[in-house]
C-alpha cells in the first residue's frame, strides 16, 4: 500500500513497468543463450564424433586407439544397460511401496518423518549414494560390480520414485476409495485395481524421471560398478564384476590424456544426452497427457 | 470396464472372506509399511557407514583437527585435513548461487506473469531439459570449451593487465590455467539456475487469482501486481526453492570436478585451481590405498553430509507449509 502514497505520477510507474519487462525479457535470453549455447556445442561435436564403430567395437587399451585401431564403446552401452535396470528393478518396489504409504494411509504416525527423511534423501548428494553403496555391496562382496553400481543408481531413484508415486496417487481423488469400500472391496483391493490403474500415467512418469536423473548420475558409478575397458568373457561379469557406464566412461575419457580418446568423449557425450533427453521428453509429453485428461 | 469386472470378481469371492480381506489388508498394509521404513533405514545407515568408516580419521587427528587442518597430503607426511575442501566447496556454492540468484528469479517471473502463454511453455520446456542434461555432460563442454575460452579470452588479459598495473594483487588474482574457482563457479550457477527457475515458478503459480486481482483492482500497474502481490505471498516458496539449490550447489560432483583444477592446498586464488568436497573423494576414492586416506576421505564425506542434511532440513521446514510436491522437478 505504501506504494500508492508515494508521490509517483502514473507516467512513472507505467515508465518504471515497461522497464521492468525490458530488464526481465532481457535476463531471460541473456541466460537461455549460454545454455542452448551449451547443447548446441555437444549435440555439433557429439554427431560428428559418431561413427559406426562406436556401437559395435570395445574400448581396448589407449594404444589401440592411437594406434589408429578402431574402437568403440559397446561394452559402456551394455554395462549401462545393465546397471540401470539392476536399479530400476530394485529401487522400483521400494519407492513404489514408500509412496502407497505415504498416500493411502494418511494418518499413520510413520509417514511426517518418512515424508522429511525421503525428501532429504533426495537431496543428498549422490556421491554419497556411492559412498554408502561402497560400503554396504563392494566391500562384503571384495569386488567392484555392476550390481553395486544398480545399489548405488537405485539409492537415488527411490526417493524420487516415491514422492511421484505419492503425489501421482493423491491426484486420484478420494471419493474413488470411497466408492471402492463401498461396494466391499478390501483396501488393497481398492489401492491395486482402482487408484493405482487410474493414476497409472503419473506412475509412469514418476518411473521415467527418476530413471533419466540416475541414468546421468556418473558420481556414485565412480567406485561401485568401477569402469572396465573390455566387454567380461561372460555374461554374469557384467552384473559380479567391474562393468564400463555411459557416464563414468564419459569423465575417464574426458580427463585422460589422449586426443583420440577425447573424440570418443564427445560421442559418449551426445549418446548419453540423446537416452536422457529421450527419456525426459517422453515423461514430460506424457505429463501434458495427464493434465489435459 | 476392466475395473467393473474386477470389482463383480471381488464381490463373488465372498467364501475366502477373512483371507481375503483381513489378511490382505494386513499384509498390504505390513508390506507398505516395511517398504516406507526402508528408506528411514537407508538413511540412517548413511549416516551411520559414514561415521563408522570415518572414526579412524577422526581418531587420529581429532574432530577439530580435521575439521580445521589445512595440509592434505596422502603421499608421505599421512596428514589430512578438510579445511581446505570445507572451504572450496563454501566459496564455489556461494558465489555460484549469488550469480544465479536473481536471473533465475527473473526467469520464473517472466515465465509465470509477463510472456504469452505459449512463448512461456517453450522457455518452461527448455529449462526442464535443461535440468535434466547429466552434469558430465555439461563437464565435457567446460573441459574441451569453456575452458580454454575463458584461459584466452578473459583470464590471460586480466592477467597481463594485473601484472602491468598491480603486481601485489597476483598472488590473490592466481594462475590463470583457465581451471579454477572462478570456471568451475560460473558452470556451477549456469547449472543450479534451472532448477531454481523451476521452483520460483511453481512457487509463484501456486499464488491465488484473488491475490492479483485486489491488486488490479486498486489500479496496479503490472509489475506493481507482482511486487506487491504476487512476491510477498511466493516468498517462502522461493526462498526454500533457493535452499534446495544451494544444496544441490554443494554436493554437485562432476562438472565441478572436471573444472576446479584440483589443488589440495590453500591458499585459494580467484582463477586459480582449487578444491572441493565432492572433487576429491572423486579424485581420490579409487585410487585411496591406506586405511588412514580412506576414512579420511569418507570423514569428508560425513562433513558433506552434515552440511547438506541442515540444508536440506532448513529447505523442508520453510517447505512445509508452502509446497505439495517438497521441491522435486515435475
Amino acid at each position: 500500500m505504501k506504494n500508492f502514497s508515494e508521490h509517483k505520477t502514473l507516467w512513472q510507474r507505467n515508465l518504471w513497468d515497461r522497464f521492468m519487462v525490458a530488464l526481465l525479457t532481457f535476463s531471460t535470453i541473456m541466460v537461455m543463450l549460454p545454455l542452448l549455447i551449451i547443447i548446441g556445442y555437444v549435440v555439433v561435436n557429439g554427431i560428428s564424433a559418431l561413427n559406426w564403430d562406436l556401437f559395435t567395437q570395445e574400448l581396448g587399451s589407449p594404444a589401440r586407439a592411437m594406434q589408429g585401431k578402431s574402437t568403440g564403446l559397446i561394452h559402456t552401452m551394455l554395462g549401462t544397460a545393465v546397471v540401470d535396470l539392476l536399479a530400476i528393478i530394485i529401487a522400483a518396489p521400494v519407492g513404489l511401496g514408500a509412496g502407497i504409504m505415504l498416500s493411502e494411509y494418511p494418518d499413520h504416525k510413520l509417514n511426517p518423518i518418512l515424508r522429511v527423511i525421503n525428501d532429504t534423501l533426495n537431496g543428498m548428494p549422490a556421491i554419497l549414494k556411492g559412498l554408502l553403496a561402497f560400503a554396504l555391496i563392494v566391500k562384503p562382496m571384495g569386488t567392484f560390480s555392476g550390481l553395486s553400481g544398480g545399489f548405488a543408481l537405485a539409492f537415488v531413484m527411490i526417493p524420487i520414485i516415491a514422492r511421484s508415486t505419492e503425489s501421482a496417487l493423491m491426484s486420484i481423488p478420494w471419493s474413488i476409495r470411497e466408492a471402492g469400500l463401498a461396494i466391499g472391496l478390501p483396501r488393497w483391493r481398492v489401492v491395486l485395481s482402482t487408484v493405482m490403474p487410474a493414476a497409472r500415467t503419473g506412475l509412469v512418469t514418476g518411473f521415467l524421471i527418476a530413471f533419466a536423473r540416475a541414468a546421468g548420475e556418473a558420481a556414485p558409478l565412480m567406485f561401485t560398478s568401477f569402469g572396465n575397458n573390455y566387454l567380461p568373457n561372460h555374461w554374469t561379469g557384467m552384473i559380479l564384476g567391474p562393468v564400463d557406464t555411459l557416464p563414468q566412461r564419459l569423465y575417464s575419457l574426458a580427463i585422460s590424456p589422449y586426443k583420440e580418446w577425447h573424440e570418443l568423449g564427445w560421442a559418449a557425450g551426445i549418446v548419453l544426452l540423446g537416452f536422457v533427453v529421450t527419456l525426459f521428453i517422453i515423461a514430460r509429453m506424457l505429463t501434458r497427457e495427464k493434465n489435459y485428461d | 470396464m476392466i475395473m467393473k469386472d474386477k470389482q463383480k470378481e471381488g464381490i463373488s469371492k465372498k467364501p475366502l472372506g477373512i483371507i481375503y480381506r483381513w489378511l490382505g489388508d494386513r499384509i498390504f498394509f505390513t508390506l507398505a509399511f516395511a517398504l516406507g521404513l526402508t528408506i528411514i533405514v537407508l538413511s540412517v545407515s548413511m549416516a551411520w557407514v559414514l561415521s563408522d568408516e570415518s572414526s579412524l580419521a577422526f581418531k587420529e587427528f581429532g574432530i577439530g583437527g580435521f575439521l580445521t587442518g589445512t595440509t592434505w597430503n596422502p603421499g608421505v607426511g599421512l596428514k589430512f585435513g578438510a579445511l581446505p575442501f570445507i572451504l572450496g566447496t563454501m566459496v564455489t556454492s556461494v558465489a555460484a548461487l549469488a550469480i544465479a540468484f536473481l536471473p533465475a528469479i527473473a526467469i520464473g517471473i517472466f515465465i509465470a506473469e509477463y510472456a504469452p502463454k505459449w512463448i512461456g511453455s517453450i522457455i518452461d520446456n527448455l529449462i526442464h531439459l535443461i535440468a535434466a542434461i547429466p552434469s558430465v555432460v555439461v563437464g565435457i563442454w567446460g573441459i574441451f570449451a569453456f575452458a580454454p575460452w575463458m584461459r584466452e579470452s578473459v583470464y590471460i588479459p586480466v592477467f597481463n593487465w594485473t601484472a602491468n598495473n598491480w603486481p601485489s594483487l597476483l598472488p590473490v588474482l592466481g594462475n590463470p590455467m583457465g581451471y579454477g574457482i572462478a570456471t568451475a563457479t560460473i558452470i556451477l550457477a549456469l547449472m543450479i539456475i534451472p532448477f531454481t527457475t523451476v521452483l520460483t515458478r511453481d512457487a509463484i503459480s501456486k499464488v491465488p487469482r484473488e491475490q492479483r486481482e485486489a491488486a488490479w483492482a486498486l489500479g496496479a500497474t503490472r509489475w506493481e501486481v507482482i511486487r506487491m502481490a504476487v512476491l510477498p505471498y511466493a516468498r517462502g516458496g522461493i526462498l526454500a526453492g533457493v535452499m534446495l539449490s544451494f544444496g544441490r550447489a554443494i554436493g554437485e560432483t562432476m562438472a565441478v570436478a572436471m573444472l576446479i583444477g584440483n589443488k589440495n592446498t590453500l591458499p585459494f586464488t580467484i582463477i586459480g585451481p582449487a578444491a572441493t568436497m565432492p572433487s576429491v573423494i572423486i579424485n581420490e576414492f579409487r585410487e585411496a590405498v591406506g586405511s588412514l586416506h580412506v576414512s579420511s576421505l569418507m570423514g569428508i564425506g560425513l562433513v558433506l553430509f552434515v552440511i547438506s542434511l541442515t540444508v536440506n532440513l532448513i529447505a523442508a521446514y520453510i517447505t512445509r507449509k508452502l509446497s505439495a510436491t517438497g521441491g522435486q522437478l515435475v
